[in-house]
């Protein structure tokens, strides 16, 4: 069994009427047990969760400080390519756009590299559209060899692969795959996914298992927040971090609520997700899964992000830019989207400090 | 003086110090300090020897004697290669050897951190396994040529003090190797009677390092593992179950000439 045959079941409850039935007493009483069930997570994602907030975030931070401890992992992004075959409704990189095209050439992978280890970062998340023909497996397989030559974890943000693909990259050196779903729900992810590739929902939907089949150490889910109700979509990441969790106990597993961003195409979100929202799905997870990883990236405003970190963050973005060769002198203007955190690496590691917690910049090695 | 001989060494601190979670690795030096500890496990994966200014080996005192751990290890293998290559690095020959395999409890894998356990004492490491208290695998990790055994009082960060306490108590009483629990003591009351017990040593982490005042916490800690273990040199009474008869119930034994 897969992950799709699993949600599939789900989605044919009537998951409004559920949360529109829950109490706040009933939240208080998840909140109040040790271990939550699936329902018990739903509950926490009610109208009713919002009038909870406050308890909700205790247990959370409770929860958070006693696995993770007073420590945030740091990373940083590279877009390697912007080729991309698909016509993605909300994505910069849509290939209806009209952008300067452009794949870093090896040479141009070390530079930025020996650039971003000046920061002191020792993660990074590589990152490519889908195109195979411009960004096959074997270039990113080299572009991770030569990056891990400064770098002690690498992660991929990139197509999804077949379960040998996934582990040619990992013998290369990646250690970590984000992949986000985009849409759990199947007919909106019809809609939203014009053309391309990216329409096939379940190969998609599938990868993570996949590349925990072939051993990497961690994987982080996303649903891109805008797209659907919030509460349906995080319910499904929850089940699918869960479904992983259970299944593949050696991959670390996390997640990320990506936020839909103002890029090129100027798509409208169909839903707007408030910044109450967000805190409430991110207590509600950490509640669920206390060991899970939560990623919060660049894509949330400075302030924001300095408040979510003692709510069960675990990992942010730092001295990000979502434009190829970024850092080697482009104008910004072919960007995936913007970011609205655009602080220093300097300038979030005091912050963070500043905040009682401890910027990691190096937490793996390479064996 | 009641020294713990041990990996090679005789030290008089019997509570071990990790340093993972800290608000800021600048509080170590101070923890270490009222802490009184000898011993200071230090995760491979965290320690930056390319970045002077990063590398928390710094905050470590020198004459502290460092257990580098193989924290991220998901196979014997892994644990090896980290291992040795904090031996290359300079951290010295001891080595606590975590295998995880399983993320949702951190539970260690007993069979892949015995095979660990064998390859690295044989290269000479002084090897300190922690592991699931298990008796069976305990003779095996001595017979390996283990230098201690690190039993889990409860899962690793839970807090929740020594839950395994009857199994932990049987490789105190069967393996004559120094037993030092190690994970899941969250009060000092739990690190004495760990002590109290006949525990060798305890290491503690999340309590010191997530507490609001992690120094006074170690020094707290350090009050009671020296408390618990004289206690236990002192000869506790054993508890009694159940209320003394007044008159005995064999006294018929001795009346009846």
């Amino acid at each position: 069994m897969e992950f799709y045959d699993l949600y599939r079941k789900q989605l044919g409850h009537d998951l409004d009427s559920f949360l529109a039935g829950i109490t706040p007493g009933e939240v208080s009483d998840i909140i109040n047990k040790n271990r939550i069930t699936e329902t018990g997570f739903l509950a926490l994602l009610s109208p009713a969760g919002q009038k909870m907030l406050e308890p909700m975030a205790r247990k959370a931070h409770g929860l958070t400080v006693k696995n993770f401890g007073k420590v945030i992992q740091l990373y940083t992004p590279m877009y390697l390519s912007n080729h991309c075959t698909n016509e993605c409704a909300y994505c910069g990189f849509n290939v209806r756009n009209t952008l300067g095209r452009r794949t870093l050439t090896i040479g141009e992978v070390e530079e930025e590299g020996r650039i971003i280890t000046k920061t002191g970062l020792r993660h990074i998340l590589v990152l490519t559209g889908e195109s195979p023909r411009n960004a096959p497996v074997e270039y990113i397989g080299k572009c991770v060899r030569k990056l891990r030559q400064y770098f002690s974890s690498v992660s991929i943000e990139i197509y999804p692969l077949h379960t040998d693909e996934y582990k040619t990259l990992i013998e290369a050196g990646v250690d970590g795959l984000t992949l986000y779903q985009e849409v759990y729900d199947p007919e909106i992810y019809d809609i939203v996914h014009i053309r391309g590739p990216k329409k096939d929902y379940t190969f998609r939907l599938n990868a993570p298992e996949r590349a925990c089949r072939a051993g990497m150490r961690t994987v982080n889910l996303g649903a891109l927040l805008g797209l659907n109700d919030w509460q349906k979509e995080v319910f499904a990441l929850g089940l699918h971090a869960r479904y992983l969790q259970d299944k593949y106990p050696e991959t670390e597993i996390s997640v990320s609520f990506p936020r839909i961003r103002p890029a090129q195409g100027g798509f409208q979100p169909k839903v707007t997700v408030s910044d109450e929202e967000l805190v409430q799905m991110i207590l509600a997870v950490r509640i669920f899964l206390p060991r899970v990883g939560i990623t919060v990236s660049t894509r949330e405003r400075a302030d924001f992000r300095d408040n979510l970190i003692r709510l069960g963050v675990t990992k942010m973005s730092a001295g990000s830019c979502t434009e190829v060769g970024g850092r080697l002198g482009g104008e910004g203007r072919d960007s995936q989207f913007e970011i609205s955190d655009s602080r220093s690496v300097p300038e979030m590691r005091s912050t963070i400090q500043k905040l009682g917690y401890q910027a990691v910049c190096k937490d793996w090695l390479t064996i | 003086m009641d020294l713990l001989k041990i990996g090679g060494k005789e030290i008089s601190s019997r509570l071990f110090l990790g340093t993972g979670k800290f608000a800021s690795d600048s509080v170590i030096p101070d923890v270490i300090r009222a802490s009184q500890a000898e011993v200071v496990t230090v995760a491979l994966r965290r320690v930056d020897f390319d970045d002077p200014q990063e590398n928390m080996l710094q905050y470590i005192n020198k004459e502290c004697i460092l257990m580098p751990n193989t924290s991220g290890a998901r196979t014997a293998e892994e644990a090896v290669k980290i291992a040795r290559i904090a031996r290359a690095a300079g951290c010295g020959n001891w080595v606590k050897i975590e295998v995880i395999r399983d993320n949702k409890y951190l539970l260690p894998d007993n069979y892949e951190t015995l095979k660990a356990t064998e390859i690295l004492a044989a290269e000479g490491f002084a090897v300190f396994p922690y592991m699931s208290p298990d008796l069976m695998v305990a003779r095996q990790m001595r017979d390996a040529g283990a230098a201690a055994v690190m039993p889990l009082g409860s899962p690793i960060g839970s807090n929740r003090g020594l839950k395994t306490r009857e199994m932990v108590r049987i490789l105190i009483d069967e393996i004559d190797l120094p037993i030092i629990v190690d994970a899941g003591i969250g009060k000092p009351s739990e690190a004495a009677e760990a002590m109290e017990m006949g525990a060798a040593a305890v290491l503690v982490n999340t309590a010191i390092a997530v507490a609001g005042d992690p120094a006074a916490m170690a020094g707290a800690f350090s009050l009671a593992v020296k408390a618990g273990r004289q206690g236990f040199l002192a000869g506790l009474g054993e508890a009694r179950p159940y209320a003394e008869a007044s008159s005995p119930l064999t006294g018929f034994l001795r009346d009846r000439d």
